[in-house]
């Protein structure tokens, strides 16, 4: 029935397969959105799957001895490498299947890290593996910084948001730089599919994973992921969280399948930014000049985006 | 850093991080990892008040690249980390050690190899510290066994790198840099702190690498006209690449001799009832708190024991290990690893003593009970 009901493009929470293989029992913390949308993923990627999985709060939680939330073949890695070792059991699997010691088999291989774990360390594990042109998918669960060692700033913290090593004073407003822009880098590579999702889009997001395994090649998929304890939110809100990050443009979703970008939800008009800031502990302390601030850059880059949507469209 | 003095209660790595402030470091480039994080943390706010610089860097290749940097346009920098941190920062421990930049590299020991044991102390690295990096070169790397030596080690790892032109090791454990402890601040003007020795002839005179009797050569900031030549490849004394063999021999003894005639100010250890024992425990970082226990408890029970503690792992203090292993008649070394320092004092007891070990490495301390068990049994 699953086997038929995946040839089906149709999205319903009933048709959905109720088969696990990242399992409950796990340690993350109340309202996770990181550990739900990594359910997903691994409900999307099946049975068939290799998991090459970087340093972080996903390996800590779902593998503390003697139990594990993995029903697949699962591998951590060290930090910086999570790309690399995907590249090398695909490579391996290639392999055999060529020599026949191994029956041909659809068999995804997908690499995870976090943001710090691929725009900060890993960036030129990953710039690697895209640029050889590996068949497997790389999901970055992006949590906005360092949360496993105590919430530090990363290359993926958004500007303005307080963390232990951007601290918020009277002088500084917490981190100083704009979110690294990972989707952007990965496209710039060519590779035949990128997409941003967030597990606030449940079907969305099990939808672009299923097509980042069903393509040849590399694939990689950002997936925002709502982190209560860092962000400073009550974990009831944590799917609001990441809704508000996606109705406001603050996180757009949009995928680029060969070149192509396509909006996924295009709302006719963004929410103010501060119905996403204000809530949340991290973004606390800022004025409304920075919250303009924010504002018109996200304004800016939702047009940006729509342009490249509308300039890779034109036949 | 008033003019009387404070009494504290301090983490380890916010004593490191005092410590660094105190000594005049203003630049920190780190990445974060348990458990060494505090450092960064701390620093990323006291280093904006003072002026300084902290920058969060994507990785542990780039921290010490960034370190590196800091150092040559003037300013003491250092950076902290933990075993895996530690690894990646190896090729440039060894650029340091080449180029004579000198930086402090706080190296907060937890159980390895690999990810291995981020929450657990350990001491698995003593050996890397001192050949982590490739090549045949010098290096001094301490080891700090209280929140007041995380302090005034991190202060004296400044001095002896601005003095010596090199990169200092500091080793943590664990157990050191979690915990809390009283410290006592010794006010600002007490404290002893070396400056690098800078140029004072004019910038065509100048010859960066030259061969003076200490082996160490002033060091010129960049950008304030003494223009010169840094590199990784082994060079003559203008800082250009040589392969002439009457330059790189020389180059290579002058590394080693900067240090090895200086090892009267670079050694640093502390004693504890050696004079009369026939049992001395030699023991660093953590290990040797439970050991001075333990001695402590093997006297009052009317056995012999000492303890040697070691500040300055690398170069080996062999003269205090060859007093106390001629002084006793059994030394015994409990280390949480499976016996690095060990090695070194069996090669300088040179069989003029028997050595006993004691190696733990389930992630766990070695207690006092275990060391003073060790005692009684090899006493007995």
């Amino acid at each position: 029935m699953d086997e038929y009901l995946d040839r089906l493009n149709i999205y319903a929470s009933r048709l959905v397969s109720q088969k696990e293989y990242f399992v409950p029992g796990h340690r993350a913390c109340q309202g996770c959105a990181e550990a739900l949308a990594l359910r997903l993923v691994a409900k999307t990627l099946g049975r068939n799957n290799i998991v090459a999985c970087a340093t972080g709060c996903m390996e800590i939680v779902s593998s503390p001895l003697p139990l594990t939330s993995w029903k697949v073949p699962w591998i951590h890695v060290a930090f910086e490498n999570a790309a690399a070792v995907a590249s090398g059991i695909e490579s391996g699997l290639k392999a055999l299947m060529r020599k026949g010691r191994l029956p041909r088999q659809k068999i995804n291989v997908m690499a995870m890290a976090g943001d710090g774990g691929t725009s900060d360390i890993g960036l030129q594990a990953l710039s690697g593996a895209l640029e050889r042109g590996h068949n497997m998918v790389y999901v970055c669960f992006d949590n906005e910084a360092y949360m496993n060692t105590g919430i530090q700033r990363s290359s993926s913290t958004p500007f303005g948001a307080s963390t232990t090593t951007s601290p918020a004073g009277k002088v500084v407003p917490g981190q100083v730089t704009w979110k690294k822009n990972m989707p952007e880098i990965t496209a710039a590579h060519n590779i035949p599919y990128v997409a941003t999702a967030c597990s606030s889009y449940p079907f969305d997001l099990m939808e672009k994973v299923k097509k980042a395994a069903d393509i040849e090649g590399p694939a990689y998929v950002h997936i925002l992921s709502i982190c209560p304890t860092g962000w400073r939110i009550p974990p009831q809100l944590a799917i609001h969280a990441g809704r508000m990050a996606i109705e406001t443009g603050m996180f757009p979703l949009y995928e680029v399948e060969r070149g192509k970008y396509r909006l996924n939800i295009d709302l006719p008009e963004l929410r103010p930014v501060e119905e996403y800031l204000r809530f949340q502990g991290r973004f606390r302390h800022l004025t409304p000049e920075l919250i303009e601030k924010i504002q018109q850059r996200v304004r800016e880059e939702y047009e940006k985006l729509k342009r490249k949507v509308e300039m890779t469209n034109e036949d | 850093m008033g003019a009387e003095r404070r009494e504290l209660l301090m983490q380890g790595n916010e004593a490191v991080a005092e410590g660094a402030l105190a000594a005049g470091c203003r630049f920190f480039a780190g990445y974060p990892i348990t458990p060494s994080t505090e450092i960064a943390e701390y620093l990323s706010v006291k280093l904006p008040h003072l002026g300084g610089t902290f920058i969060q860097m994507e990785d542990e290749l780039a921290s010490m690249g960034a370190v590196i940097g800091a150092s040559l346009a003037g300013v003491k920098a250092m950076t902290a980390t933990s075993g895996p941190g530690f690894s990646l920062m190896q090729e440039n421990i060894g650029f340091a050690c080449e180029a004579e930049v000198p930086c402090v590299v706080v190296n907060v020991m937890r159980g390895g190899p690999s990810t291995g044991l981020p929450t657990f102390p350990a001491q698995g690295d003593v050996m890397q510290a001192r050949w982590g990096t490739h090549g045949d070169h010098p290096i001094i790397v301490l080891s700090a066994a209280s929140v007041p030596e995380c302090f005034s080690l991190t202060v004296r790892a400044f001095n002896l790198s601005e003095r010596y032109r090199t990169p200092i090791i500091l080793l943590l454990d664990e157990v050191v840099a979690h915990m809390r402890e009283k410290i006592t601040m010794p006010p600002a003007e007490e404290l002893e702190i070396f400056n690098r020795v800078t140029p004072t002839v004019p910038p065509e005179w100048y010859i960066p690498y030259a061969d003076t009797p200490s082996g160490v050569p002033p060091m010129a900031p960049f950008g304030e006209g003494y223009r010169y030549h840094v590199t990784g490849l082994t060079h003559d004394i203008r800082g250009f690449p040589t392969a002439r063999d009457d330059e790189i021999g020389p180059f290579i003894k002058r590394l080693f001799r900067k240090i090895s005639q200086n090892f009267p100010d670079i050694h640093m250890s502390q004693t504890f009832r050696t004079e009369d024992a026939e049992i001395t425990v030699i023991a660093y970082g953590c290990v040797a708190r439970s050991a001075k226990r333990a001695v402590v408890e093997a006297r009052d029970r009317g056995l012999k024991a000492g303890l040697l503690k070691l500040m300055t792992v690398w170069p080996f203090d062999r003269s205090a290990v060859e007093q106390a292993a001629r002084r006793s008649k059994v030394v015994l070394v409990p280390e949480m690893n499976m016996g690095q320092i060990s090695r070194e004092v069996k090669r300088v007891n040179n069989g003029v003593s028997t050595v006993e070990t004691l190696n733990k490495v389930d992630g766990t301390l070695i207690t006092p009970g275990e060391i003073l068990e060790k005692i009684t049994e090899v006493l007995s």
